[in-house]
């Protein structure tokens, strides 16, 4: 017991370790405000164009997910990060995880977002049409907002998913909160800041999984 | 062009480190057949549990598979690795890996499934006692094979993604493709063991993600 508090939950290493899990803390805010905003949007254009009539835009799309959802999230980020620079592209961490994280998020999102538009029914399409809205008219107001309401559950996943990746960050030497607790574990000898980082991501994303089991039953018990 | 085929397809380098990459590729499928199994199994057992409502029980259960849904598997991997052994636990990074994503599937294979036993209709529950089976005999042959159908496409994907995970081995030194493909770029300075290791990745989960596409329209929910 006296061993498990000296480990794990030692405050004078907390009180040391604090400055530097803090701004690992921003540093991984900031991440998930550029990643998820990013990967949506791209999701959001690789669904529309998956609703093409062109048939070979949409097998582009469908390649262009298979091959970024076939790929580990770690193995892109290496291969953007070590890869690149030998093309002469150097993106410096950040960038390299934004790029990576765009690659992979995008074509996460677009699945969810084209079972979406796939879930409206098409009367809905030929209805707003017939009113006189143009074709970019009915997806933003009519065909979108149903869209996204009727998959939010998976889209919330989804982005829970995503932010419990932006961990993978610290592989590049990004200091995010895990590579923050990693340093500080290093620095103090100790484990308690990789108690503290699991207990920082547990409080911020408890909330998340909580919503999301609610979104489940509910959705279990309208089938 | 020349340039660009001797820095990225270096047939010298590649062939000199192929081996080690295919070795990682048995590591991989071992570790993820391993983490799969073992993770299902678990899941499907404590969701077992939960149906027999003891409320000591299951609050427990919620309590760990929420903690699992919301921790980095990252996260959980290093805590294992680097965290335990002050308490005197000492596990090789295999074993820590495949723990970490064991238990993370295990969580999320508890939530679909049990989700599926609610989606059981009550009346299948009172049909099967009142023709005299045991609560036991009702869970096994009745309730669970309609359950279980239910769950597998969510199970397939989430499985997937989870063993994708396999490659966060490579951060403490699991010799699976990832590994593999990092330390021989390193050695050599050459990025093209990290495109053979990437083919690996396709070659591996192409079909794998093609399978769960074809699983989920083929065990679609009937509305």
């Amino acid at each position: 017991m006296e061993a498990l508090i000296r480990g794990f939950f030692n405050f004078d290493i907390l009180a040391q370790a604090w400055p530097i899990l803090l701004a690992g803390f921003w540093m991984t805010l900031l991440l998930t405000l550029a990643v998820v905003p990013l990967g949506f949007a791209g999701g959001l254009a690789v669904a529309l164009a998956s609703t093409t009539k062109s048939f070979f835009v949409r097998a582009a799309v469908v390649g262009y997910v298979d091959l970024f959802r076939a790929f580990p999230a770690l193995v892109l980020l290496m291969l953007v990060a070590y890869g690149l620079p030998f093309l002469d592209i150097r993106l410096g961490a950040f960038g390299s995880v934004a790029l990576a994280f765009f690659l992979n998020t995008s074509s996460y999102y677009g699945e969810i977002l084209r079972a979406g538009i796939e879930s409206v029914p098409r009367g809905q399409l030929e209805a707003a049409r017939s009113t006189g809205l143009s074709t970019l008219q009915t997806m933003a107001w009519v065909v979108l907002p149903q869209a996204v309401r009727n998959v939010v559950p998976d889209l919330i996943s989804n982005t829970l998913e995503v932010i419990k990746l932006t961990s993978i960050a610290s592989v590049v030497a990004l200091p995010e909160l895990l590579h923050a607790a990693r340093e500080a574990q290093a620095l103090t000898y100790n484990a308690t800041p990789i108690i503290a980082a699991g207990i920082i991501y547990l409080v911020c994303l408890w909330p998340l999984v909580r919503l999301l089991s609610r979104f489940e039953h509910r959705q279990i018990a309208l089938h | 062009m020349g340039r660009f085929a001797d820095t990225f397809l270096n047939w010298a380098v590649m062939a000199q480190y192929a081996p080690r990459i295919l070795e990682g590729t048995w590591v991989t499928i071992r570790l993820a057949l391993a983490v799969a199994i073992a993770g299902i199994a678990c899941g499907l057992f404590l969701s077992v549990l939960r149906a027999f409502r003891f409320r000591a029980i299951n609050v427990f259960i919620v309590f760990a598979v929420d903690v699992l849904r919301a921790l980095p598997p990252l996260v959980i991997i290093i805590a294992f690795y680097f965290a335990l052994p002050a308490l005197g636990v000492r596990m090789s990074a295999w074993v820590s890996t495949w723990l970490a994503l064991s238990l993370v599937l295990m969580a999320f294979s508890e939530e679909i499934f049990w989700a599926g036993i609610l989606a059981v209709p009550r009346g299948q529950w009172e049909a099967a006692r009142s023709t005299g089976l045991s609560f036991l005999q009702t869970l096994r042959d009745v309730v669970l094979p309609q359950a279980v159908r239910l769950t597998i496409p969510p199970l397939t994907n989430r499985t997937i993604a989870i063993t994708k995970n396999t490659a966060l081995g490579a951060v403490v030194a699991v010799g699976e493709i990832l590994y593999q493909a990092q330390s021989a770029y390193s050695f050599s300075y050459n990025p093209s063991p990290l495109l053979l290791g990437a083919a690996a990745y396709l070659i591996l989960f192409i079909p794998v993600v093609c399978f769960g596409r074809w699983i989920e329209t083929r065990f679609a929910w009937k509305r």
